[in-house]
């Protein structure tokens, strides 16, 4: 079965990598559903704290597709969900930017800004409810998720990453 | 909005030096993938290749930004793809996407090696909870912070409450939610003939650096 399962890693990032319109939150659910449900190669709890991992290592925060990989199938998954995820889009993007400005003059392409806006709203929001279902499990987490909303939002100039350290650290004291 | 000619591949769109080395290009995106941190790339982004390096104006920015937005994947690599190549052409794709996830991907890589040897332990599943939890206010404040102008129109309203509704309720594939919703998104803002469309810009940011 590990070839089917090799295919499979590669099969599932690369559809994400395509459908990945809006960026990484909005794939989360698709992600979830895919990683979780469709092929149980993780628990609620493992693809929560692996998408926790991801936002420690800097740099783009859906790396942590790595980490998917590897669980499934070590060093082998790690690369093939690295490629997956990656590599459709990234050609995509560079294909793409070579003729887009022969669509300058369309106001179709304006149509597609403008119609895919409020999508893409849609769909983060739906990315960041998929994670508060499997990270919000009392009230203590909800108290976390509500300070880090409030200096973020609020006080701009913050850095996430000291709030997501900051996180971890009480974590430690107040989710054992 | 004036016309942005692609540069020749073997030439940079601007650079007192003259011709960017692929070096120079790896080195530039290798900082950026190592320091940004919770989907702020885009803010490092700019700093970096517009205030500091000057390889880019700020129209030329938002433009490789709103080619970044509008495709599928993510801000951070595909602007590392796009400036790239505008840069050094394909070769210079490839190490400014290397260089922006190199960082990132060593460290993570660690990290999961780490997680997948200690899964059962208490501290860390402790830890890890905590940043979940933590992610989710991040979350919601890219989310909100990027949002709130669709939250003037009852229109584009409605399209987010359509999309959430059936991801978050209906549990319906992404795949069939952007083949229905973005077609009719698309044809509820088509062109109207007797219409003049001034380019709207200030809707750009549509989606997080992540």
């Amino acid at each position: 079965m590990s070839d089917h399962t090799d295919l499979n890693i590669l099969g599932v990032f690369s559809l994400l990598s395509i459908l990945a319109v809006g960026g990484g939150t909005a794939v989360l659910p698709e992600m979830k559903a895919l990683t979780v449900d469709v092929h149980h190669w993780l628990s609620d709890d493992q693809f929560r704290n692996i998408y926790g991992l991801g936002q420690l290592a800097p740099g783009p925060n859906m790396l942590m597709v790595i980490v998917i990989g590897y669980h499934v199938a070590g060093f082998v998954g790690a690369a093939l969900a690295f490629v997956g995820f990656f590599a459709p889009a990234s050609i995509i993007a560079w294909g793409t930017s070579r003729i887009w400005n022969h669509f300058e003059g369309s106001p179709w392409r304006l149509s597609v800004q403008r119609g895919f806006a409020p999508l893409v709203i849609g769909l983060m929001t739906a990315g960041t409810i998929s994670i508060a279902r499997t990270a919000i499990t009392g009230w203590i987490p909800v108290v976390f998720a509500v300070v880090v909303f409030c200096v973020l939002y609020f006080r701009h100039r913050v850095n996430p990453a000291l709030m997501i350290l900051a996180a971890a650290i009480a974590g430690v004291f107040l989710l054992r | 909005m004036t016309e942005q000619p692609v540069a020749p591949a073997t030439a940079p769109e601007k650079s007192p030096a003259g011709k960017v080395s692929l070096f120079e290009v790896f080195l530039t995106f290798l900082v950026i993938g190592a320091v940004s941190f919770g989907g702020g790339v885009v803010a490092y982004l700019r700093n970096s290749l517009v205030s500091q390096k000057k390889w880019l104006d700020e129209e030329e920015f938002l433009a490789a930004l709103e080619i970044s937005q509008a495709l599928p994947g993510l801000n951070a690599t595909n602007m590392s793809v796009i400036v790239g190549d505008r840069l050094r052409g394909p070769l210079g794709s490839i190490v400014g996407f290397v260089g922006m996830t190199l960082p990132g991907g060593l460290l993570i890589l660690v990290l999961g090696i780490a997680y997948v040897s200690n899964n059962h332990n208490s501290y860390v599943n402790a830890a890890l909870a905590g940043v979940g939890a933590a992610s989710v206010g991040l979350l919601a404040s890219v989310t909100l912070q990027i949002g709130h102008k669709q939250l003037e129109h009852l229109l584009d309203i409605a399209i987010v409450l359509v999309t959430i509704v059936m991801v978050s309720v209906f549990h319906i594939s992404l795949v069939i939610v952007l083949l229905t919703v973005g077609p009719v998104a698309i044809f509820l803002y088509r062109p109207h003939k007797d219409r003049v469309h001034a380019a709207d810009r200030t809707g750009l940011d549509k989606k997080p650096a992540d």
